[in-house]
């Protein structure tokens, strides 16, 4: 876990730089001993005691005391108990670069496309055109020295940012790029390129893997969501297949009907 | 602006909605002179087709004046008269570049919905359901037309409306029908279904030098129109064993070509009609396809089957072991329509075909329901009806 939950939410809602953010950057560290689908467990079973004891007539403080334990221990990811008693189940053989072999989603599609490769390398090697057609991304910066800042929306509403590097860049062939240490997200990706005999196009074939905020659990919350990576994936390259060839996405967004 | 909306089966209206604007850097407005209600729409309003919506306008025949332009359409202007391809296609993809214009890549916004029932997705279409798209249709006083800068076809003034509003679908659809089938000089063709794809398959595969061309239909006013358009023969599917009927025409050889211009709601009163109208009725399948199994038995060894009536699902008892032993070539889609205006235009100001003489009913836009109900039961009487915004 590359940065607490409560982290996560702090500088969504109010900025990187904000007053809550600075706090809880200095709050003392607690080590890590709950694991990330057990945090989603607390925080949504601390979420529904801290509700249900403000919603009584006289507050139950049973419930708000035990749901505000479970939502410490899922912002956090220290758990006192388990602490003093010596137990943890946290991975603490996570990796902090890029994702380790059982970790995380892995997606993968390709997509031909009408154009010479050339045209489709350079428009992805342009790292800021992802937003146009990757439609979890809000935004991603490139610097000079290879390196790019990310801006996605996560799970719940939330965003996310990690900061990026190419690590492969072969022009027209293969475009391969890692979060750095310390992003909200873990993740990595890489692109292939093909062109097809006789003008036909360029086969494309994508790879991405990213350690959601809450390993697993997060990609259940995220499909719950009706974020499912493998069909946004796909439709996120189709998004580029019309971009580069029609020039626009199709819409019927904002056309009239009748009553529904 | 008034648009044709539809509400459930067999029940739409005319409603007040918003006037169409444009989305897209490639989108055009068109102010609709004039618009018509085709065959396959009665599936639409018979519930036949999957993915319809209440309050979705209706439409996908129509042609009218250009009235606004996205800033990337360059080759319009403002008050051009244009008839408008039912089709949508981008122009720029692998099947738009090999003149398949309806097998287009990118004009379908659910081409996601499309690829989980069929594999693959075809081009969108105007009104049509959202599983082709969902685009808003033409019946109705203005419609967005997108990819406009490859769709409209500009249309001389000295010629209707009426004369060339069918370059939209049917005249397009029967011709490619037509084409479809190879046809050599001699060539006896059958046709089932004698409405205005039929019969402009007949004219068509009649200019396309066959000699003889069966018409096909239980109604007789169609089978007159039929033989009004060029066929030779006709026949009363509810009269005469068709299979044998064929058969004794061409003295034993079988139509050198088969057009199944009728689809997946056939009607009939055989054994299989019967069997396909239970059999849907329970849901237990999709189509009626009475008349492709006809075709396929009828048609001569080494001939072509050609199918511009819709189908949409699964189909029952269809006889893929005659096909095979009679090695049969299939031919079937929805129309290129892009690729026939240009020349069809020409046929239309030769005077080869004039296509206005297929309309026998003229409503204005707020008679629609009207319409549509009268299309559907009066089928001796109305074969093709225009609605006037």
């Amino acid at each position: 876990m590359a940065s607490t939950l409560l982290a996560v939410a702090a500088k969504s809602a109010t900025g990187d730089r904000s007053t809550p953010r600075k706090i809880i950057n200095a709050m003392p560290m607690t080590p890590t001993n709950v694991s990330a689908p057990e945090r989603w467990v607390s925080l949504a079973g601390g979420a529904a005691l801290v509700g249900y004891g403000l919603s009584r007539k006289t507050p139950s403080l049973w419930a708000l005391l035990s749901g505000g334990y479970l939502l410490y221990r899922a912002t956090t990811g220290n758990c006192p108990i388990s602490q003093a008693v010596g137990f943890s189940t946290a991975d603490s053989t996570a990796p902090n670069a890029a994702i380790a072999g059982r970790h995380g989603t892995r997606v993968d599609h390709s997509v031909t496309i009408a154009k010479p490769v050339a045209d489709v390398y350079r428009f992805w090697r342009d790292l800021e055109n992802l937003p146009h057609f990757m439609e979890h991304l809000i935004d991603v910066d490139t610097t000079t020295d290879g390196k790019s800042h990310w801006v996605a929306k996560g799970p719940l509403g939330l965003k996310v940012e990690w900061d990026a590097e190419i690590i492969t860049d072969t022009p027209n062939h293969v475009i391969g790029w890692r979060s750095l240490p310390g992003a909200d997200v873990d993740t990595a990706g890489s692109v292939r390129f093909r062109e097809l005999a006789d003008g036909r196009g360029t086969e494309i074939r994508v790879e991405l893997k990213y350690d959601p905020p809450a390993g697993q659990v997060g990609t259940f919350v995220a499909k719950l969501f009706g974020e499912n990576p493998d069909r946004q994936v796909r439709e996120d390259l189709r998004r580029l297949k019309q971009i580069l060839e029609a020039g626009e996405v199709p819409t019927v967004k904002g056309q009239p009907h009748g009553k529904r | 602006m008034r648009a044709v909306c539809w509400r459930g089966k067999k029940d739409v209206a005319v409603e007040r909605v918003p006037d169409a604007e444009i989305l897209n850097p490639r989108d055009a407005i068109i102010r609709v002179t004039t618009t018509a209600i085709c065959g396959s729409d009665l599936h639409l309003y018979d519930g036949y087709i999957p993915t319809m919506k209440a309050g979705d306008i209706l439409g996908h025949e129509f042609m009218g004046e250009v009235v606004a332009l996205g800033k990337n359409v360059r080759n319009l202007k403002v008050g051009d008269r244009v008839v408008i391809p039912f089709t949508i296609a981008c122009g720029n993809c692998l099947f738009c570049k090999k003149d398949l214009w309806s097998l287009c890549d990118n004009s379908n916004p659910n081409a996601g919905l499309a690829e989980t029932i069929n594999g693959y997705s075809g081009s969108a279409l105007f009104g049509y359901s959202h599983i082709y798209g969902g685009f808003a249709g033409g019946q109705a006083e203005y419609v967005r037309v997108p990819f406009a800068d490859v769709g409209p076809f500009k249309v001389p003034s000295h010629l209707t409306d009426e004369q060339v509003l069918f370059l939209s679908d049917i005249f397009p659809t029967g011709y490619m029908a037509a084409e479809n089938c190879n046809i050599q000089r001699g060539d006896t063709v059958a046709v089932w279904g004698c409405g205005p794809v039929g019969l402009f398959a007949i004219k068509s595969a009649k200019m396309l030098g066959a000699e003889r061309v069966i018409g096909i239909d239980p109604v007789a006013g169609r089978r007159q129109k039929a033989r009004e358009w060029g066929a030779t023969d006709v026949v009363d599917p509810d009269e005469y064993d068709i299979l044998k009927a064929l058969d004794d025409l061409t003295a034993g050889r079988g139509p050198d070509a088969c057009i199944d211009a009728v689809g997946l709601e056939a009607h009939g009163t055989t054994l299989g009609a019967r069997y396909d109208q239970v059999k849907t009725s329970l849901w237990l399948a999709t189509d009626r396809p009475m008349c492709l199994r006809q075709a396929i038995l009828a048609c001569r060894k080494g001939g072509t089957v050609s199918i511009p009536g819709v189908y949409g699902g699964l189909l029952d008892k269809l006889p893929m072991g005659a096909a095979f032993a009679k090695g049969l070539t299939f031919k079937m889609g929805q129309t290129h329509v892009h690729r026939y205006f240009k020349p069809l235009l020409e046929r239309i100001e030769k005077g080869d075909i004039d296509p206005s003489q297929v309309i026998t009913h003229k409503y204005n836009l707020s008679d629609a329901p009207k319409a549509y109900k009268q299309f559907l039961n009066d089928r001796d009487e109305c074969v093709k009806v225009v609605l006037k915004p």
